[in-house]
C-alpha cells in the first residue's frame, strides 16, 4: 500500500491520458474522466502527504532491484507538497476548461496532453535518479510544446518556436551536465551520489562543474536572470487555460529541481555556488518586476512576474539557512497558487470582455465584484501584504536573511515587493476600477448562456482562493510542515539511508 | 582516436550554436540537430570508450569479465537519441507550420510576441 501510494500520482494522470485516448472523439466523455482522474490524484497526493508527513521519507524500487541500480521512486516532503500542488492545480485547470477552452482545441487531444504533462510532473517531483529525472522533464517539455502550438495561432506558433529553441538548448546542457557526473562519480543514483560527493573525490573541481551545466539547465526551465527572456515571449500566447497551467506549475518544477540538487548533490563547492546563486536571485527578482511594471497586457504583466518570483525562491536557496529554504518552499507552494489563479481571473475577464490589453478593459468592479474580491485577494498575496500567502514567505526569507547578515538581497527583495505591489495596483485600477472606454455596444451583449458559462468560470478561480486563504489565513501548519521538508532537505543523511536502507 | 573525439564534439557544438544564432529556419533546424548530435558523443565519449568488450555475463560467471564496455552511458545515450529524435521532428513540423503561416523564413520577423503595445 505504501508502496502504491508514491506510484499512484504517476498512475492516474498515465490512466487518465490512455482512456482520454481512447474516447478521441467524445469530448464530454474525455471531460468526464479528466474531472474523475483530478479528483482521485488530489485525494491520493493528500493520501502521500500525510503519510510522508507521519513516516518520513518514503521509498520504493520499481522492479524491485536495489536502490544504486534500480529506479528509485523516493516522496520526501517537499515533492509531496510539489505533487499535491499540481494536483490542486489541475483540478481548477480541469474546470476551467470546459467552459474557457473553445471546442475545436478540446477535441484535438487537449486532455490527454494535460493529463501526461502532469505525469511528467509527478515523476519529476518523485524520481530519485539523475537521468529519470531528465526523462520525466523531457516527457512535461513536450507536452508543453505541444500544448503552446495547439491551435496553431500565429502567436502561439511564434511563441512555440522560441520555447522549443530554448528548451532544446537546456535539455543538451542538462545531458552534458549528467554525462559529466556519470563519468566523475560513475553514478545516477542521487542518494549514492549525495554520498561519494561527501567522501573526498580526485577532481572536485569537475563537479562544480558539472553542477554549472545543471545551473544553467534548470536556469533557462526555471527562467533565472540572464536565461529568462523566452518566458516572457512565449507564456502569454496560448489560451488562459493552458497557460495558466504552464506558467504555475513549470518553472516551479524547474525550481523543485534546482533546490534538490543544489541541495542533496552539489554541495562541495559552497564558497562559489553560494555568491553566484545571491546575485542571480537579486538580478531576477529586479528585472522581472521591472519588465512587468513596463507592460500593458494583462498576461505579460504576469509572466513578467513569473519571472521576479523566481528570483525569491532562488533567494531562499541562496541564503542556506534551514529556514530560508523553508521559505523559499513555501514560497513555491504559494506561488504556484497564487498564480495559476490570477492566470485564470485574467482568463475570466478575457472570457467576457475579449481582450486583455488593460487600456480597452475596466469597469469589472461594477459588473464582476465577486470576481474582483477573487482578484484581490490573489493580488494581495502576490505582493506580500500580511494575512495573505505571499506575506509568510517573503517574512521567512527576509528573516532568514537578517539572521545571517545578507543585508542587501533582503533589502532588494523588499524593494521588490513594493513594486510588485505598483503592478498589482495598475492592474487593479486599469481593469477593475477605472470606468469602462467606450467601445461598440454590441460587443457588450451577452447572451444568457453565455452569461451563466461566466458564471461557471468563477468556480474554480473560487476553488483555488480557497486554497490561498487556508494556506495565507491557517499558515502554521503548512509553515511548519514547510520547515520539516526543508530539514530532510538539508540533513541528507535522512535521504540517502532512505533509500540505500542502511 | 580518443584524441579526436573531443575535438570532434568542440566542433559539432560550435557549429551547431553558430547555426542555431542564425537568422534563417532552415538553419536552425540543422543546428538543433547537430546540437543533439554533439550531446550524444558527448555522452558517449564521457562513459569510458571500451572496444570489443560487451557486458554480457557468461554462462558459468557470477559477473561480466573486465574489460567491458559500461552498459549505463550506452543505456543514457538510447534514450536520449530517441528523446532528441522526436523533439527535431517536433520542431520541424513547428517550423514549416510557422513557414506556412507566416510566410517568412526569417528569425527577426518574429518578434511580435515581444512587443509591448500589440498591432492591429
Amino acid at each position: 500500500m505504501n508502496h502504491l501510494l508514491i506510484v499512484l500520482p504517476m498512475l492516474i494522470p498515465l490512466y487518465g491520458a490512455i482512456l482520454s485516448l481512447f474516447s478521441w472523439r467524445y469530448v464530454r466523455a474525455q471531460q468526464i474522466i479528466g474531472i474523475l482522474a483530478q479528483a482521485c490524484m488530489l485525494i491520493a497526493s493528500f493520501m502521500l502527504l500525510f503519510d510522508v508527513n507521519e513516516h518520513g521519507i518514503r521509498t520504493t524500487q520499481i522492479g524491485s532491484w536495489p536502490a544504486p541500480f534500480g529506479i528509485t521512486l523516493v516522496a520526501d516532503l517537499f515533492s509531496s507538497m510539489m505533487v499535491i500542488t499540481s494536483a490542486i492545480t489541475g483540478m481548477a485547470i480541469y474546470l476551467f476548461s470546459i467552459k474557457g477552452l473553445d471546442k475545436a482545441r478540446q477535441s484535438f487531444g487537449y486532455y490527454p496532453v494535460l493529463m501526461i504533462l502532469q505525469l511528467g510532473v509527478s515523476g519529476a517531483c518523485l524520481t530519485g535518479d539523475l537521468f529519470n529525472l531528465f526523462v520525466w522533464f523531457e516527457v512535461l517539455l513536450i507536452c508543453c510544446f505541444v500544448l503552446i502550438a495547439l491551435g496553431g495561432t500565429k502567436p502561439q506558433l511564434e511563441g512555440a518556436i522560441k520555447y522549443v529553441t530554448i528548451n532544446f538548448l537546456a535539455t543538451g546542457f542538462l545531458l552534458t551536465g549528467i554525462g559529466v557526473v556519470y563519468g566523475i562519480l560513475g553514478s545516477l543514483n542521487l542518494a549514492e551520489l549525495a554520498v561519494l560527493v561527501r567522501t573526498p573525490v580526485s577532481h572536485p573541481a569537475l563537479i562544480t562543474m558539472a553542477g554549472m551545466f545543471f545551473l544553467i539547465a534548470f536556469g533557462i526551465k526555471a527562467a533565472i536572470f540572464p536565461l529568462f527572456f523566452w518566458l516572457p515571449a512565449s507564456y502569454h500566447t496560448p489560451p488562459i487555460a493552458i497557460s495558466a497551467f504552464i506558467a504555475g506549475m513549470l518553472t516551479k518544477v524547474g525550481m523543485y529541481a534546482f533546490i534538490r540538487l543544489f541541495t542533496l548533490v552539489f554541495v562541495t563547492d559552497q564558497e562559489l555556488t553560494i555568491p553566484l546563486l545571491t546575485v542571480l536571485a537579486g538580478f531576477t527578482m529586479v528585472l522581472g518586476v521591472f519588465g512587468a511594471a513596463s507592460q500593458n497586457d494583462f498576461r505579460k504583466i504576469l509572466s513578467f512576474h513569473i519571472v521576479s518570483q523566481i528570483g525569491y525562491m532562488l533567494m531562499g536557496l541562496a541564503l542556506y539557512t534551514p529556514l530560508a529554504i523553508a521559505g523559499s518552499i513555501y514560497f513555491i507552494l504559494h506561488n504556484i497558487l497564487v498564480k495559476t489563479n490570477l492566470f485564470l481571473i485574467s482568463g475570466v475577464v478575457a472570457h467576457r470582455h475579449g481582450t486583455f490589453a488593460l487600456k480597452k478593459l475596466g469597469g469589472i468592479y461594477l459588473q464582476q465584484p465577486f470576481l474582483s474580491v477573487l482578484f484581490f485577494i490573489s493580488a494581495f498575496s502576490l505582493a506580500g501584504i500580511p494575512p495573505f500567502s505571499g506575506f509568510w514567505g517573503k517574512f521567512m526569507l527576509a528573516k532568514a536573511g537578517f539572521e545571517i547578515d545578507s543585508f542587501v538581497i533582503v533589502l532588494v527583495s523588499l524593494a521588490v515587493s513594493l513594486i510588485t505591489i505598483f503592478s498589482m495596483t495598475k492592474i487593479w485600477n486599469e481593469v477593475f476600477w477605472k470606468n469602462k472606454p467606450e467601445s461598440d455596444p454590441l460587443l457588450n451583449v451577452m447572451t444568457e448562456r453565455e452569461k451563466h458559462n461566466n458564471r461557471l468560470l468563477h468556480l474554480p478561480v473560487a476553488f483555488l482562493a480557497v486554497f490561498i486563504l487556508f494556506i495565507g489565513l491557517y499558515a502554521e501548519p503548512v509553515v511548519a510542515m514547510a520547515q520539516l521538508a526543508a530539514e530532510q532537505l538539508l540533513n541528507s543523511e535522512l535521504y540517502i539511508n532512505a533509500v540505500l536502507k542502511r | 582516436m580518443e584524441l579526436i573525439l573531443p575535438f570532434l564534439i568542440g566542433i559539432l557544438f560550435s557549429a551547431s550554436l553558430y547555426l542555431i544564432l542564425h537568422r534563417h529556419f532552415f538553419k536552425l533546424i540543422l543546428g538543433l540537430i547537430l546540437f543533439g548530435l554533439a550531446t550524444n558523443l558527448f555522452l558517449f565519449v564521457i562513459g569510458r570508450l571500451t572496444r570489443g568488450g560487451s557486458a554480457i555475463i557468461g554462462p558459468e560467471e557470477k559477473v561480466a569479465t573486465e574489460p567491458f564496455a559500461d552498459p549505463v552511458p550506452q543505456a543514457l545515450l538510447l534514450t536520449a537519441i530517441v528523446i532528441g529524435f522526436g523533439i527535431q521532428a517536433f520542431a520541424i513540423v513547428l517550423i514549416k507550420r510557422v513557414y506556412q503561416s507566416f510566410g517568412t523564413n526569417d528569425l527577426d520577423d518574429m518578434n511580435t510576441t515581444d512587443q509591448i503595445e500589440e498591432k492591429h
